[in-house]
């Protein structure tokens, strides 16, 4: 899918989100995984940047000059691995395998046997500094290509996290870009109950990185950010995509309880059918 | 051990500009050379060893060989979750040195203690320990992880350690290096300790006791070869480490013995015994104190094996 901008792409933008939350519920509904609401509130960001943004290529997932992804919040999982099966990185398939037996698809982000996964996560406050060495590497080589890591809000709890924040803009790592899916709700509470990150759009830019707000479920508004890189020069980019936990599904939106819960029985068709409805 | 590290470092970086040296703000006076000279193959991480490791891990995965550097546990125990999934998970190319292992900054206290690295770092899978033993296998160690691809750890010393080898060795990862021969007993010792344990050897071979001395410079993989040539051909093994006795080069040899089954012997591991040392002193002071150094290594030989050695020699060393 390539970007030409306009309504027509935007639809296959939300088509392709779409597919990521239907996917992902097929997945956690079988594997009865947790995680569900921490996949649907990035689906758009995962839509646009696999249907549009990364220069990524899923028949030859090694080519050098690929732009690196990296999914810091690796307990979304599924929703990464959807995205790649729906791009053709693997079989559709395999994301039936998701927790079995044998499976390539563990339930953190796991790179063996995995094309189009670039690293693997799961612990969180370890993907921006490997995206920075990345980053670091690709400059000092004369490279092009970008690096995206993608970060939940509660991971900035890690004092790690705040180590290549720091890192990255000494280093003019314009070719780094952080986007924090920030759905406001962690595994124990609300993020302003047990952790405030507020003001944390200015903590960003005092540590020196170049930060836009957006809607992350609005793929035009994620298109058009992301359309530029970067969109300030010289230094690090940061995107908090303002996200719901859950969304798409009304009775998981905003709920603490869909961190873990699995959608089974009459909750997993109900769900099924209002995705179905909206897609 | 660490000039001659950044010495041979620099020589092959030099010449192969994927090298990488990534420290977390140590090694004033020791790394300047190679910051000024390559700067583009040099990084400061700052005094920050979490992203110092995960940054090394990104550019090893883009195709640096990454060297990061800082002293005692600051490079392995602060960062081992970066260690464990970034680098060793990963694979990834990336060699982490430690400066002033064991008790080497003494005086300095135990969070600069480096006591319990090597159990902690041989537990990790995909993980290559090497403890070299005088500045001549500490160069060479450095050009054999540089050609090793994959995660390494290279234990060395602060500084001012005594050569020992005098003479061209054949230095391979995994492989030890007989330093003497013996029938009797066998030394198998890591991570500079070989001079005290010659000195131990000496004095047992002025009582007709002849002691075969082995530097395990590599402590993972192990020379399973030579422990357990030594496990047949001799009657009893010590292993000397300045290290706790659990889990690092006493804790390998233990392991294969024991399963390889073999011919009963004695054995004794010889380290730091369960303890973190709160005694202050420098380096020659601390090992005196925990039996590590020449007269303590050969007291504790006699006492396992009921020996009777002239004190007179044993005050010698």
């Amino acid at each position: 899918m390539k970007s030409n901008g306009g309504a027509d792409n935007s639809a296959l933008l939300n088509e392709l989100a779409a597919r990521i939350r239907y996917q992902t519920l097929m997945m956690v509904n079988k594997a009865k995984s947790s995680h569900v609401g921490t996949c649907f509130s990035m689906a758009e960001l995962l839509s646009v940047l696999y249907g549009s943004i990364l220069r990524v290529d899923p028949q030859n997932p090694e080519w050098p000059q690929r732009d690196r992804f990296i999914l810091s919040k690796g307990h979304g999982a599924a929703a990464l691995y959807a995205v790649l099966a729906e791009r053709g990185f693997f079989p559709l398939d395999w994301l039936e395998t998701f927790y079995q037996n044998g499976s390539r698809l563990a339930g953190h982000v796991t790179h063996h046997y995995l094309p189009g996964v670039e690293v693997s996560t799961g612990s969180l406050g370890h993907g921006l500094s490997i995206a920075a060495g990345m980053a670091l590497a690709a400059k000092r080589d004369g490279e092009t290509h970008r690096v995206v890591a993608l970060l939940s809000d509660g991971e900035c709890d890690e004092g790690s996290v705040w180590e290549p924040i720091l890192f990255a803009p000494h280093h003019q790592l314009d070719n780094l870009i952080a986007i924090v899916d920030y759905n406001k709700i962690q595994s124990l509470g609300t993020v302003k109950e047990v952790m405030d990150l507020e003001p944390f759009a200015d903590k960003w830019r005092a540590f020196g990185w170049g930060v836009r707000e957006i809607d992350g479920h609005n793929v035009t508004e994620i298109e058009s950010t992301l359309s530029t890189l970067p969109f300030e020069a010289g230094r690090p980019n940061c995107v908090i995509a303002h996200t719901v936990k859950g969304k798409g599904v009304s009775f998981m939106e905003d709920k603490l309880l869909w961190h873990y819960r699995t959608p089974q029985g009459e909750e997993f068709a109900d769900a099924l059918a209002e995705l179905e409805a909206h897609s | 051990m660490r000039t001659a590290f950044i010495e041979t470092l620099l020589e092959l970086a030099r010449l192969d500009e994927r090298i990488t040296l990534v420290v977390g703000d140590l090694g004033f006076g020791v790394v300047t050379t190679f910051m000024q000279e390559l700067p583009k193959q040099f990084v400061n991480a700052g005094v920050a060893e979490q992203n110092m490791t995960g940054l090394a891990a990104g550019m090893a995965l883009s195709g640096k060989i990454v060297f990061t550097y800082s002293i005692a546990n600051f490079p392995v125990l602060r960062c081992l979750e970066q260690i464990r999934n970034d680098i060793c998970y990963h694979d990834a190319n990336v060699k982490i040195v430690s400066i002033g292992s064991g008790m080497a900054y003494g005086s300095l206290g135990i969070t600069h203690h480096a006591t319990e690295d090597l159990a902690i770092m041989r537990a990790l899978p995909n993980m290559t320990l090497v403890a070299p033993n005088d500045p001549v296998e500490a160069s060479l160690a450095t050009r054999a992880v540089v050609a090793h691809d994959g995660p390494c750890y290279l234990r060395l010393g602060r500084g001012g350690e005594q050569t020992v080898h005098t003479s061209n060795i054949d230095f391979q990862l995994g492989k030890s290096i007989q330093v003497r021969d013996g029938s009797d007993l066998t030394l198998i010792v890591t991570g500079g300790l070989l001079q005290h344990a010659i000195g131990a050897a000496d004095i047992l071979s002025e009582s007709g006791i002849s002691a075969r001395v082995l530097s395990m410079h590599t402590v993972s993989p192990l020379d399973n070869e030579a422990v357990l040539a030594a496990a047949s051909e001799t009657s009893a093994i010590f292993t000397i480490e300045e290290h706790s006795v659990v889990g690092g080069l006493g804790g390998a040899v233990a392991e294969l013995l024991l399963e390889a089954g073999g011919p009963r012997i004695k054995f004794k591991r010889i380290g730091l015994n369960g303890t973190f040392s709160s005694i202050v002193g420098d380096q020659d002071y601390l090992r005196a104190q925990y039996g590590l150094d020449a007269v303590g290594i050969l007291a504790n030989i006699q006492s396992t094996l009921a020996l009777s050695v002239s004190k007179k020699h044993a005050g010698e060393s």
